[in-house]
């Protein structure tokens, strides 16, 4: 075989291995994405004020890729533990698809044009946000809090309630009340939501070494803690009524829903043993990601009937 | 027919030659970095536009 022959075969099998654009997507957590750029839109839409429709389109846009960003930064720092677990085993990086260097430098240069375009073209103060939500998940959660807390998605957790925060300051250049409940209605949602899904998943996690409160504290303590905060999410998702954020329609969407899910967090209180206790965790953790969506869409449909009508 | 592949061969003979999978992820990759591209310089034209609103048409002819 000829010495030119053999760099033919190398530099094929080296472009045959490269990421496809598919790859670089799955880095984004699309899924994860979906609720950051749907929340982001309810905090744009409940706005007092608008913006140019090109304008917010961008901040959207932007507020997605950053959010993008900061899972494909995740990926690359938990690339060790993914691949050793059964739900995350599948992402590009252990999959080889992607190569760490690749996704850090793909997460940095997403990270820095989103919040750079946010703030050039929007505003600052969206812009620091987003800059703040990115620093916050990549620095605070990942790196920080998930291998050393089992407090980490607690406040982890205040990442993924940022969006809303950053739509509603795209629009006004401010942040207000309204903004902050939203912030705090996911805030308080992300524990009880996670905490269902670790239930079942504690195997995994254990194996990792990622402290999540089932492994460190036990079952029984974590479906403790899901009651206490579904106790406390209630009630404070029926607020935005309250601050004028949302009508009638929220009011009963959030008093019956929120009803449910202390009916099901009960539920994984009282059901904990085999195959039933995995069930009932596994319905809560289902119905938390219904009940978040359905706030927020009531939330969106009330607004833009308003705009409507009005 | 490419000067470095003999007829009926369809197997790569030098580094310039690739197969039909590796030009079209290739040409995959390069249409995806182009339509990024076009997009970003639609994207930050309309907004200067958008931006600039009525004042684009406020300067001295």
């Amino acid at each position: 075989m000829s010495g030119t022959t053999i760099e033919a075969q190398a530099g094929e099998r080296a472009l045959l291995n490269e990421p496809t654009v598919g790859d670089y997507v799955a880095l984004l957590k699309p899924r994860v994405m979906s609720l950051v750029v749907f929340t982001a839109l309810v905090g744009m839409v409940a706005a007092p004020v608008s913006i140019h429709p090109v304008l917010a389109a961008i901040a959207l846009l932007m507020i997605a890729v950053g959010g993008g960003a900061s899972g494909a930064l995740n990926m690359w720092y938990d690339a060790d533990i993914d691949a050793r677990m059964a739900r995350t085993a599948a992402r590009p990086i252990p999959r080889g698809r992607v190569t760490p260097d690749e996704a850090l430098a793909f997460g940095i240069i997403l990270s820095i044009g989103s919040v750079l375009t946010l703030g050039v073209l929007v505003n600052w103060v969206a812009g620091g946000l987003l800059a703040f939500t990115i620093a916050f998940y990549v620095f605070i959660y990942t790196m920080w809090l998930k291998r050393r807390t089992p407090h980490n998605i607690v406040i982890g957790g205040a990442a993924g309630a940022f969006p809303p925060m950053v739509g509603w300051a795209a629009m006004t250049g401010s942040v207000s009340v309204a903004g902050i409940v939203l912030f705090l209605i996911i805030f308080m949602w992300t524990p009880p939501h996670f905490w269902a899904l670790a239930l079942y998943r504690c195997r995994d996690y254990e194996r990792v070494g990622v402290p999540m409160l089932p492994v460190v504290a036990g079952p029984e303590e974590t479906r403790r803690q899901i009651v206490l905060y579904s106790f406390i999410l209630v009630p404070l998702a029926v607020t935005p009524y309250f601050i004028g954020l949302g009508g009638i329609t929220y009011l009963v969407t959030s008093v019956v829903l929120g009803a449910v899910f202390i009916a099901l967090a009960l539920k994984v209180r009282r059901v904990t043993e085999g195959r039933e206790g995995d069930a009932a965790a596994k319905q809560l953790f289902k119905f938390s990601l219904l009940y978040l969506f359905a706030l927020f869409a009531v939330i969106l449909v009330e607004h833009i009937a308003a705009r409507v009508l009005a | 027919m490419n000067a470095h592949m003999k007829p009926g061969n369809l197997e790569p003979e030098s580094k310039d030659e690739l197969s039909a999978e590796a030009k079209r992820l290739q040409r995959m990759r390069s249409i995806a970095i182009a339509l990024a591209l076009g997009f970003l310089v639609v994207l930050f034209y309309a907004a200067t536009i958008v931006r600039l609103g009525g004042n684009v048409m406020n300067r001295p002819l």
